[in-house]
């Protein structure tokens, strides 16, 4: 059993690998810098599709962090989003107006890219709206993560997709090219996240949060999931299998620890909650590219329009990851 | 009299060069070893960036692996060329290319100036060594180990296994007792040359080679061969997690590797360039001539052990989600549940709260919503009232709320008319209290106005869900605290039940019952109990309540309220 089981998933890799091979046909290279790229450096991958006001935000943020290269596949954007990246002296940029959909929402052109040039880095897989916080990250880069993460021999780190939100109606602060997203968007839910396991990929299913609470308050076994796995040191036979909720082989889903102990993890700020939800909604729901027929932007697309709000007396505040951790969000493990 | 320095090298050389220029440049001679296995042109331009110092010397290379001879016999190396070469020399220091020195090099030349005899080595025998790794300890000293830990862990393992198993052990050659230590010393000239030119050292290097890790024990048993004072402790802070990894510094340890007034600090994080700019500078700021403390940093690294291998018990999140039995605490804290004593006492919860001053909830597992305290719609950590929510995981809404409600106590009432799914969990969780009034849901029925078949439906239907949960809570498998009245027995001495209940849950401090909860009337029960009876129910988890409303054994007077002594 142990063993069929086992051949299903090398298959299921097999077939993820097979799919972003053939997929690579749809990317066009628009700015190629990937020459640059030294071995050790810390890398970042991510699909968008206009989001040219969050950019600067982004790479500045991840800049600080210490990302040496940034990997971005343009998926037909039309606000001056692939412009402004290619003009970014540490992006490669790859354009495509092929279907985000059957690109399995996006993924096959990720793992193509990730087999292409991350074997043997540190890689990063993101959506632009989301922002790692890792233990020690106000004071220590990326790279010290990764370090201390090689040297115990640890092939990835787990985080908390964590939904931020502002205080009062969505539309209230509009956001501004540049500004830190989290300024207004400061809130989240502390304490409402569901747990379950994955007995054949053993990672974690995790829902819960606002999203849970607002919009899948009557059909929670739909909520999005929030478990992702952004940051691995990545080898070309591993595959993401949906978004960044898992990869195979299955053991890079074993970031937390099974006997009581609590293995070094992050959270990933989300920023989806701004003002521009409600353009985007719409949008997205018109194209009807996204997971399970786009149904986590259809129920946002009702809710959205009565400007809904998500805050709630219980909401916390954003303060700093040693927050997150007393909190129980993240761990630091064993790294001091 | 000066200290020179021994240093290993295989990684970051250009930080190992800037510390050896340090030292060099305080007069204090330094041999340096470089791996073998680092490349050649990363040896030359360490060369080249140390050439003009005439007190630096570069020795032999050797391959180093960890686990393996090849580290002591690189120290030895080193070690030959510093007495050889500068006699001045008083004591040796063995240090790595990844440490630092925290204090001015003066100060640790005055220091070992004023201890010329004396010997910087841990050396423990090996019954007393709390921290080694993979349980291998005093059968470092008696197996043989031909197999890379690193390479071939499970040639490794299944060798050793297979000693064991054979009984073969090797011989300690005689005179010696075996110890183990730390494997960053500073050594006394004396002693130092006494152990390289030991007349034995070839039996004993042979011996030693086949050690596992003979980095913590050749010079640390050999060190007690010898005339000279030992003190055990190491003068280099370097602190080992639970895998036997040493710890990292980064430069947000500044003040407490400040504060520490240790010597040297291992490992430091190659690109914690504040470090090595705020200890390398010529003052460094820090005390002179005091003792090394290291018990603070010990105590953070021994917080982080502590955090990957206990975890935060009643914590479930990205990097913590305990199989079944592993939890060390299903929940963070005891919280209680009281089933019946809704049924029984009007308000129950509001008077559990004056009572006792615990967040007393209403039926958290209602089928209709969870009935939080003072009627709340969310509660602590944006907890939902809503019933699909947390009946979608009902276990995590129970371990969540303990967990955001940590420092105060929760109540929340209980019974078969919700949903039953989270009774296993709270009967298999050892913080829980379970306080039960069996048979009470009868009362809220004898209470309701509606036509009897129905009324006479549902007792038979909660009396079965009733009866499972008991026979749940009775489990050999409950780890909880349970305690089960029938609602007779209670309803015949209520004080009882109810002042057990305040001294258990309630604050230290209890005081004496003043105000019992107000019991609904029970007139006509018995009459009730016996209807169901005469339409072919056996309502049997009351216990024996009389028919007759004259020997009901609630008086009158009982149904006011309550004042103790």
């Amino acid at each position: 059993m142990g063993l069929v089981d086992a051949y299903k998933l090398r298959v299921r890799r097999r077939v993820r690998l097979i799919r972003a091979f053939r997929k690579r046909r749809e990317l066009t290279s628009v700015a190629d810098r990937t020459a640059e790229v030294r071995p050790g450096d810390t890398l970042l991958f991510a699909t968008l599709r206009n989001e040219r006001i969050r950019l600067p935000y982004f790479l500045a943020y991840y800049r600080a962090m210490g990302i040496q290269h940034f990997f971005f596949v343009d998926n037909g954007s039309d606000d001056g989003s692939a412009d402004y990246l290619a003009q970014q002296g540490d992006v490669s940029l790859w354009h495509t107006r092929k279907s985000y959909r059957k690109a399995r929402f996006g993924m096959d052109w990720m793992n193509w890219l990730l087999r292409r040039y991350a074997h043997g880095h540190w890689a990063l897989t993101v959506d632009v709206d989301e922002f790692l916080v890792f233990p020690f990250c106000d004071t220590r880069p990326i790279q010290a993560l990764t370090d201390w993460l090689d040297a115990s021999q640890v092939r990835a780190l787990g985080t908390l997709l964590l939904d931020m939100y502002p205080k009062g109606p969505l539309t209230r602060q509009p956001y501004r090219e540049g500004a830190d997203p989290f300024a207004t968007a400061s809130w989240f839910d502390s304490g409402n996240y569901m747990i379950s396991k994955n007995w054949d990929t053993w990672n974690l299913w995790i829902q819960g949060g606002p999203r849970a609470r607002v919009f899948f308050a009557d059909r929670p076994d739909q909520a999005p999931a929030l478990n992702k796995i952004p940051l691995v040191k990545w080898h070309r036979s591993y595959a993401y299998i949906s978004s960044t909720h898992m990869l195979l082989p299955r053991g890079l889903n074993l970031v937390y620890d099974m006997a009581g102990g609590e293995k070094t993890s992050g959270c990933l700020l989300h920023a989806k909650f701004l003002d521009t939800i409600t353009g985007k909604a719409a949008e997205e729901l018109k194209r009807g590219e996204h997971y399970a027929g786009s149904r986590e932007y259809k129920a946002y697309d009702k809710r959205v329009r009565e400007d809904p709000d998500l805050w709630c007396k219980w909401s916390e505040k954003y303060i700093n990851w040693r927050q997150l951790e007393i909190l129980g969000l993240m761990s630091t493990g064993n790294w001091a | 009299m000066s200290v020179g320095f021994v240093m290993l090298c295989h990684e970051a050389l250009h930080r190992a060069a800037e510390v050896a220029g340090h030292w060099a440049g305080h007069g204090c001679p330094v041999v340096i070893h470089v791996d073998a296995r680092v490349p050649q042109a990363q040896y030359d331009a360490l060369a080249t960036a140390l050439k003009e110092h005439d007190n630096i010397r570069f020795c032999g290379r050797w391959r180093c692996e960890w686990g393996t001879w090849s580290l002591v016999a690189a120290s030895q190396t080193a070690a030959e060329v510093m007495l050889r070469e500068f006699p001045q020399v008083g004591h040796v220091y063995l240090a790595s290319g990844s440490c630092l020195p925290l204090r001015p090099t003066p100060d640790l030349i005055d220091y070992l100036a004023a201890r010329p005899d004396t010997s910087f080595i841990e050396s423990v025998t090996t019954e007393d060594v709390p921290w080694t790794v993979g349980g291998l300890d005093a059968e470092r000293f008696t197996l043989r180990f031909p197999f890379s830990w690193r390479r071939h862990r499970r040639l490794f393992d299944r060798y050793v296994e297979l000693q064991r198993r054979l009984g073969v052990r090797r011989r300690i050659p005689e005179g010696l007792t075996p110890h183990m230590g730390s494997q960053w010393w500073c050594l006394s000239r004396a002693t130092l040359e006494r152990i390289l030119t030991d007349p034995r050292r070839a039996e004993f290097d042979r011996y030693f080679a086949k050690v596992w890790i003979p980095d913590e024990s050749y010079y640390q048993t050999l060190v007690r061969r010898h005339p000279g004072r030992v003190e055990s402790r190491s003068l280099t802070l370097s602190k080992f997690d639970f895998q036997g990894k040493p710890h990292v510094f980064y430069d947000d340890h500044l003040q407490l590797l400040r504060r520490s007034d240790c010597f040297v600090a291992r490992k430091i994080w190659p690109r914690a360039d504040r470090l090595y700019e705020m200890f390398l500078a010529p003052d460094p700021g820090a005390r002179r001539g005091v003792e090394p403390n290291p018990g603070k940093i010990d105590r953070v690294f021994a917080r982080a052990v502590e955090r990957r291998t206990r975890g935060r018990a009643g914590l479930y999140m990205p990097g913590r989600f305990p199989n079944p039995g592993w939890e060390n605490g299903k929940t963070c804290a005891p919280y209680a549940v009281f089933e019946g004593f809704g049924d029984l006492f009007e308000g129950f919860p509001a008077w559990l709260h004056r009572a006792t001053g615990m967040r007393a909830h209403g039926h958290l597992f209602a089928p209709r919503r969870a009935e939080f305290a003072d009627n709340q719609r969310a509660f602590a950590g944006a907890l939902d009232d809503g019933a699909e929510l947390r009946d979608h995981n009902p276990e995590a809404f129970l371990t969540n709320l303990v967990w955001n409600t940590r420092g105060e106590r929760q109540g929340l009432l209980f019974g078969p008319r919700d949903v039953q799914r989270i009774g296993w969990f709270f009967a298999e969780d050892a913080n829980a209290q379970v306080w039960v009034v069996s048979g009470a849901w009868a009362v809220t029925l004898f209470r309701s106005k509606r036509p009897f078949a129905q009324v006479r439906k549902a007792a038979a239907r909660l009396q079965r869900i009733e009866a499972a949960h008991l026979d749940l809570l009775r489990r050999g498998q409950t780890k909880a605290r349970v305690r089960i009245w029938s609602m007779a027995d209670l309803v015949d001495a209520p004080m009882e039940p109810l002042q057990t209940v305040i001294d258990e849950v309630g604050p230290k401090n209890a005081r004496r019952l003043t105000e019992a909860p107000n019991m609904v009337d029970l007139t006509g029960f018995g009459q009730f109990l016996q209807n169901l009876r005469n339409e072919g129910m056996q309502p049997h988890l009351m216990g024996d309540f009389p028919v007759s409303p004259d020997s009901a054994p609630v008086a009158q007077d009982r149904r006011k309220r309550y004042f103790a002594r």
